[in-house]
């Protein structure tokens, strides 16, 4: 028989290293054409590091997304960074980039001032442009601005930033302490068939709601919720590294054994986004990369029970268990 | 106003991996490049008894073979509990004995068979609770536990959680395993070390944590001007080898991984691929097949955790206690940053004012568990959630119910006292419910993060 159930979990997760202490560093540098170079020290693996860091210095600086170029390639020529984890680059990178670029901008103004004779707190830099705020026809394009500026008055227009959160102060009894930069929170539902017969689970369909904070890049985002909550469905329904734990003696060797989800496994996602913005991070972002993984497991190990009665204690949640489990109820 | 952030602008370097130009270690092409193989420990816990690599050293094709004896500083880690190759104790199946570097795969693999080894087996443990007990095979000289303040546990204390157990309408327990997994990125392990005439090694790395590993390496490269190394390093490149290994002595090159996941931040390959290159004076690349990836590299360690939550009739969960128990393998690696994760958040989003966390980080002859995506709180919101639900069964009580019942406000504090001010949780569970179709009841409706708790 072909039973039917829904489930629900919530979560929630944080940005950077718990217990603080970890450091990013960025530069900006706008070319003489007023183009711009950011470098930092993480690296993109598969995230969209890159995506964001120029996002964030083409608006900082007022210029295209089209004209940054992004460095994170090797340590000789990029600065610190602790690393690509903790869901820590948007926030922490993103955080030190924002400031590297405000650093440079900064130095736009001060060429500008000069240029537009003016003070550098009227100026605002945006569509390509230092100008004078509420005044278009006080306006200068970055190009010349930033070519005045290399050539003319013989600066380097390099911005810096550095973000790096204090290490928390920690009771060892209580572990009183404040190990966070924020929160970002999550929910899932999901809905299954479970056949009694077979014990197999087909999940039907996945639903994820987030707050981020702000979002950064609409696209970026939706792919992080879809290709966390694959890896969650994975490790609720197929994914094991040592089954028969603690033995070593079945363990996979190949991804033919070692099943992670294919395309046939997940179902259709919808995702919902929802802004409560950080207190201190850029532009209110919070870093989501991790905690997508987290709720849509538990969803239909809750939904699997609201379908047949049975509660799955230990994943995966494979046919055999579910059979045991079912036997086990007397069903 | 924002003219590029929240907008979906193109992916920076999209195009360039669906074109394929995109390059990864394993694109990395230097002429010269020696095949790295390395003899794995076939047992789970032993001593090496006896290590020959004389014939393999002598064979037609092969550059250099490397031991522990090879390596300067032979510990690495956050805690330097880990040694690059194995001094004289195995701690897991697959640890590494000795590297080969040969012209081709063949004659390394070759090579590998001439090493002679005597191992004596010893009594392995590979079950957490096991490891746990008294008398219980020792894993690591320091012990089977990880130690924080004196505890062979990392704590969390908030209010008085015994007396929430007598003032509870229901107690409500539950036990979960959540399984070992493995990222699985698209990228194996594989790393290239180019030596170069001066003192300057380039590696390049699938590290996702550049910076990371270029510290942990430059302490695995500590050599004395005058010892064996330098000597080595002086024949085969006329130059010599500074005093205090640095940053400026290696150039770390990445920083485009094909996925991680966590699986990329513990140096797996670019030590043995380093220590070759400067045995060799020879650019060595060391790619691990899937299989190796598989058994070998680091995973998402298993969890037993166990929750007894005091709850009343009204839904309110009063009191919770987390036993976390975390199958750490044989080295620390992250394993202790993972269990502290755990301990500070694994309780959930919900405001419990008295809370009691114990996460225990157990070692075990399994290859070093370490980092994956969640660290510690993926499992824990397994076990959790799957918990909340029990509570709503005991109850009788609508799951969405007593998860907003018990939601985080802001003002409120978590279980390390750290007060909340950008709070969501009501808000992303009523989204979740208009976006699924569920109809919430009105009460549930006019929650609101922002509202104090009545």
């Amino acid at each position: 028989m072909k039973k039917q159930g829904k489930g629900i979990a919530a979560g929630f997760y944080p940005s950077g290293m718990s217990g603080g202490g970890d450091s990013s560093q960025a530069m900006v540098k706008v070319q003489p054409d007023g183009s711009a170079v950011v470098t930092v020290g993480s690296c993109d693996i598969g995230q969209g590091c890159k995506t964001i860091m120029a996002q964030i210095t083409a608006e900082v600086l007022g210029i295209d997304y089209e004209a940054v170029k992004v460095v994170n390639d090797d340590t000789d020529n990029c600065p610190l960074s602790f690393g690509t984890f903790a869901s820590r680059v948007t926030y922490v990178d993103g955080l030190a980039t924002k400031m590297a670029a405000e650093d440079a901008r900064r130095i736009l103004f001060e060429v500008a001032a000069v240029m537009l004779e003016c003070s550098e707190d009227e100026l605002e830099a945006a569509d390509s442009q230092i100008r004078v705020q509420g005044n278009p026809d006080k306006a200068l394009s970055i190009g010349e601005v930033a070519g005045a500026g290399t050539f003319g008055m013989r600066k380097f227009i390099l911005g810096l930033g550095h973000y790096m959160r204090d290490l928390a102060a920690m009771d060892p009894e209580t572990c009183e302490c404040d190990p966070f930069c924020t929160l970002a929170w999550a929910a899932s539902y999901a809905e299954v068939e479970v056949d009694t017969e077979t014990g197999e689970v087909d999940i039907l369909r996945l639903v994820n709601s987030y707050d981020v904070g702000k979002a950064m890049n609409p696209t970026h985002l939706e792919g992080q919720i879809d290709g966390g909550a694959t890896m969650g469905v994975g490790a609720a329904m197929s994914e094991d590294l040592h089954p028969f734990f603690p033995s070593l003696e079945f363990q996979p060797d190949n991804l033919g054994d070692y099943a992670i989800p294919t395309t046939m496994d997940v179902p259709d996602m919808e995702s919902v986004i929802y802004e409560c913005p950080s207190t201190n991070g850029p532009y209110g972002a919070k870093g989501i990369g991790e905690m997508t993984a987290n709720t849509p497991g538990p969803a239909i190990v809750n939904a699997i029970h609201d379908a047949v009665g049975i509660w799955i204690t230990n994943l995966p949640a494979t046919p055999e268990k579910v059979l045991r489990a079912l036997d086990a109820k007397g069903a | 106003m924002s003219k590029v952030i929240g907008q979906r602008v193109t992916r920076y370097d999209g195009m360039a991996h669906v074109t394929g130009e995109t390059k990864f270690v394993d694109d990395q092409v230097v002429p010269g490049t020696l095949t790295v193989k390395a003899l794995r420990s076939p047992v789970s816990k032993g001593k090496v008894k006896n290590l020959d690599i004389s014939a393999a050293e002598k064979m037609p094709g092969v550059a250099g073979v490397i031991t522990a004896a090879d390596v300067p500083c032979n510990a690495f880690g956050l805690v330097p509990d880990q040694p690059v190759l194995v001094n004289e104790d195995i701690r897991y199946r697959g640890e590494v004995i000795a590297a080969v570097a040969a012209v081709d795969e063949d004659t390394a693999m070759e090579a590998l068979e001439k090493i002679g080894l005597d191992i004596e087996e010893q009594q392995a443990v590979l079950d957490p609770l096991e490891a746990m007990k008294e008398g219980a095979p020792q894993v690591r000289p320091e012990g089977n536990l990880q130690i924080w303040d004196g505890h062979g546990y990392r704590q969390v204390n908030l209010g008085d959680v015994d007396q929430s157990f007598d003032q509870a309408d229901e107690i409500v327990e539950s036990t979960h395993l959540h399984p070992s997994v493995e990222h699985a990125p698209m990228e194996p392990i594989c790393s290239l070390a180019v030596p170069h005439a001066g003192p300057k090694l380039t590696v390049y790395t699938v590290s996702q944590a550049l910076y990371f590993h270029l510290g942990m390496l430059c302490g695995i490269l500590q050599m004395e001007p005058g010892d064996v190394h330098c000597k080595q390093w002086k024949a085969k490149t006329g130059s010599s080898w500074r005093h205090n290994t640095g940053y400026a002595d290696l150039n770390y090159v990445g920083g485009t991984v094909g996925g991680g996941f966590g699986g990329k931040n513990d140096i797996m390959a670019d030590h043995v691929a380093a220590l070759l290159a400067l045995k060799t004076g020879r650019p060595c690349k060391w790619r691990w097949t899937r299989a190796e990836d598989l058994l070998y590299s680091t995973f998402r360690g298993a969890w037993h955790i166990t929750i007894k939550d005091a709850v009343t009739k009204d839904g309110r969960i009063i009191g919770r206690q987390m036993t976390s128990i975390r199958d750490a393998g044989s080295y620390a690696s992250l394993n202790p940053y993972v269990v502290e994760k755990h301990c500070y958040l694994g309780a959930g989003p919900y405001f419990i004012p008295n809370v009691r966390v114990r996460g225990y980080c157990v070692y075990t002859n399994k290859p070093p568990a370490s980092s994956m995506r969640g660290f510690g709180i993926t499992p824990a919101a397994f076990a959790t959630e799957v918990q909340l639900d029990k509570i709503a069964d005991r109850l009788g009580m609508d799951p969405w119910e007593v998860r907003l019942t018990n939601a985080f406000r802001k003002g409120e504090y978590t279980p390390t006292k750290r007060v909340l001010n950008s709070v969501a949780m009501i808000e992303v569970l009523q989204n979740l419910a208009a976006k699924a179709g569920v109809e919430l009841p009105g009460h549930l409706k006019a929650m609101a993060s922002t509202q104090e708790r009545g």
